[in-house]
């Protein structure tokens, strides 16, 4: 479906990102300032993207497991291990090839691993991915014998804190990817089919889609995401800390996925508006932090974020809310069928 | 059998074909002291996979326990050591509070209509962000009458102890299997597990049992943040980071189906005592890493839904085969 692009521009994800960078702006009057330092871009708005990109590459991944009506909590650990093993690389002295691919390929491991419990022996995807978000963090301190591994290697150091074009280097990856998943998704048939799946997967079987073997590689694909975003936050630090990198981060990529409008009960998605909803999440951190309050009142302010959005969702609400600003009716939520599958 | 215990009979049969290994390997785990502190080591963790059980049973999921836990003993430790108020007072007042927070994300949930996914995450936000503003450090508690309860206990034959926090953990699971095995409201829970629709239109009152379910688990989380002060003489603000986690892998490891409907309070007990296994075994043998902890865990997790993954398509088999040949 086409929507107008004039109401797409006034979608209630960019208004709330804007809203959120307006009260930034209003506590912090410097934070639009941008300068032009060394071939490169500094500033608050810059430092927002380059922070909210590892979340935001995690949303990319999640909102396709999600629209499945799925869910991946290993992605924390994913990244992990995709550190672990870019940083064991780089140690050893792999080629650049090696060092690149290897964590991206352990990643894809996973993301196969994850979608063969959900796919192949139906597995509920929250247990499913609960095993590897467990076992992966052990299985990352296995790689790196429990230290955390620092490396020089110039190449992991550009992608995690490089510049492409004055912008970040994490950015410039993100913003790729989502243009690549996005264009995956709406110009070929892979998005209706993912909708089709997160909306009723055995009708899906029905229309003889191979649900299995998509399902298995949307995981995949998660994996791959949660691995690129390993790779940036171990080059980030110019090493790789099993125990906190990633860590808690793929509830954050669930909310960003959620912010951006895609429903837990799968169907309806779209990744840049995951994206933006990973921006906002990263805007409230960087305000609060700009703005002198104590850090304590993020989760706060967090969690009425939540509740406002729950508020403007809910299937109970959200037709009166449309009715009120005369938007496009919503679907009526089909609740009989939640519990089938 | 009835095929209905079938998974609970396997957990247990596991639990105590993996104890009876590590026993083989070393003697002394079979000791009442070991027994012992299982209990009172894992109290808190057993007590909040109790309210874990009940919300996983009726469908949904509860990630704010940790942040409960931790909100419950940071204003356990404020009201008795800023406010001098008297420990029993002090409790009484933290498990008010948490069953009406509990009681606010199951209206939400039942109201709104939203995922409790995401309503129990905003709610494990707003605890954890709210224990970090009562104080961002450990609060010592240092009350006679915390000294008096960790006192107490019952002397087992052969030297263990069973502590009170052990003992009351094992109430916690006598009234949560009475609660839901023989009371109307647990078999309203496991109506609901089993498909909210038909349940509502059974006469189950959704409302008033979804906002009781989410009820009873903060109130089980917040006895459990009482635990782990009692256990810690401390409150602590990032105190049992997590521990949603670790709960739902011992309700899942304990026979209980994600997807609702189906499960056993008891199960939950060998879930936690499992998990409590791996961790007694990597300490007794020293020259494993506390990293294998996390691996064996996932792993026994895996092995468990597999499991009944392999028990259910059985039974689903079998039923098929009988009705084919009636």
């Amino acid at each position: 479906m086409r929507t107008p692009s004039v109401k797409r521009l006034l979608s209630p994800q960019l208004v709330a990102l804007l809203g959120v960078l307006l009260f930034n702006w209003i506590v912090f009057p410097g934070f639009f300032d941008v300068a032009w330092r060394d071939g490169r871009l500094f500033g608050s708005l810059i430092d927002v993207i380059n922070r909210g990109a590892p979340v935001a590459i995690l949303s990319i991944g999640m909102t396709a497991i999600i629209a499945t009506r799925g869910v991946d909590l290993s992605v924390g650990a994913v990244m992990a291990v995709a550190g672990a093993v870019a940083a064991t690389c780089a140690v050893t002295g792999q080629p650049v090839i090696i060092m690149l691919l290897a964590p991206l390929a352990v990643g894809m491991l996973c993301g196969l691993w994850n979608g063969f419990l959900v796919s192949i022996l139906s597995i509920q995807p929250f247990v499913a991915t609960l095993v590897l978000m467990v076992a992966g963090r052990g299985v990352a301190q296995l790689i790196t014998e429990g230290s955390i591994v620092t490396f020089n290697d110039p190449v992991l150091i550009f992608i995690g804190t490089g510049s492409f074009l004055g912008l970040p280097m994490p950015a410039v990856i993100a913003i790729a990817l989502m243009v690549g998943a996005h264009l995956l998704v709406r110009r070929t048939a892979i998005g209706l089919f993912i909708e089709a799946i997160g909306v009723n997967r055995s009708a899906a079987n029905f229309t003889a889609l191979r649900s299995r073997s998509l399902v298995l590689a949307i995981y995949a694909f998660g994996g791959v995401c949660a691995a690129i975003a390993g790779t940036i936050a171990a080059g980030d630090i110019r090493g790789a800390d099993a125990n906190n990198t990633g860590l808690w981060l793929e509830l954050d990529a669930i909310l960003a996925v959620v912010i951006g409008g895609t429903s837990l009960m799968g169907g309806r998605f779209s990744i840049p508006l995951s994206v933006v909803g990973a921006l906002i999440i990263q805007a409230m951190n960087t305000g609060i932090l700009v703005s002198g309050f104590p850090p304590e009142f993020n989760l706060i302010v967090k969690a009425g974020l939540i509740i406002i959005i729950l508020v403007l969702q809910s299937a109970k609400l959200a037709p009166a809310l449309h009715r009120i600003f005369k938007q496009r009716p919503v679907k009526p939520s089909i609740q009989t069928s939640e519990k089938t599958g | 059998m009835n095929p209905r215990y079938r998974p609970l009979a396997a957990t247990t049969l596991i639990f105590v074909i993996a104890y009876g290994l590590c026993i083989l390997q070393y003697p002394g785990m079979w000791s009442t002291r070991i027994l012992g502190n299982f209990l009172t080591d894992n109290a808190f963790l057993g007590i909040a996979a109790v309210g874990a059980t009940f919300v996983i049973i009726s469908g949904g999921i509860d990630l704010s326990i940790g942040a409960v836990i931790g909100l419950a003993g940071v204003v356990v430790a404020v009201l008795v050591s800023h406010l001098g108020l008297h420990p029993i007072a002090a409790f009484g007042i933290v498990l008010t509070m948490s069953a009406l927070f509990g009681a606010a994300m199951g209206a939400v949930i039942h109201f709104l209509q939203v995922p409790p996914f995401i309503v129990t995450l905003a709610g494990m936000f707003l605890a954890r962000g709210l224990a970090s503003i009562l104080s961002q450090d450990s609060i010592p508690i240092s009350h006679p009458f915390y000294k008096t309860i960790m006192d107490l206990y019952y002397r087992l034959p052969g030297g263990g102890r069973l502590s009170a926090i052990g003992l009351l953990m094992l109430l916690v699971f006598l009234i949560g299997g009475l609660i839901a095995h023989r009371t109307r409201f647990g078999s309203y829970v496991y109506a609901l597990g089993g498909n909210p629709t038909s349940a509502a239109l059974m006469g189950v009152p959704t409302g008033p049992v979804t906002i009781g379910i989410y009820a009873l688990s903060s109130l089980l989380g917040g006895l459990a943040g009482i635990v782990y002060s009692l256990y810690t003489s401390a409150g602590y603000p990032l105190a049992a980071v997590g521990i949603e986690l670790d709960s739902i892998a011992a309700v899942v490891i304990g026979g209980t189906l994600l997807t609702g409907g189906y499960g056993f309070v008891f199960g939950t007990l060998i879930g936690v005592m499992l998990q409590g296994l791996v961790q007694t075994y990597i300490v007794f043998d020293g020259t494993l890493s506390s990293w294998w902890t996390k691996i064996a865990i996932g792993v026994l997790l895996f092995l468990f839904i597999l499991l009944q993954q392999l028990v259910f398509s059985a039974h689903k088999a079998g039923t098929r085969l009988k009705k084919a040949a009636a």
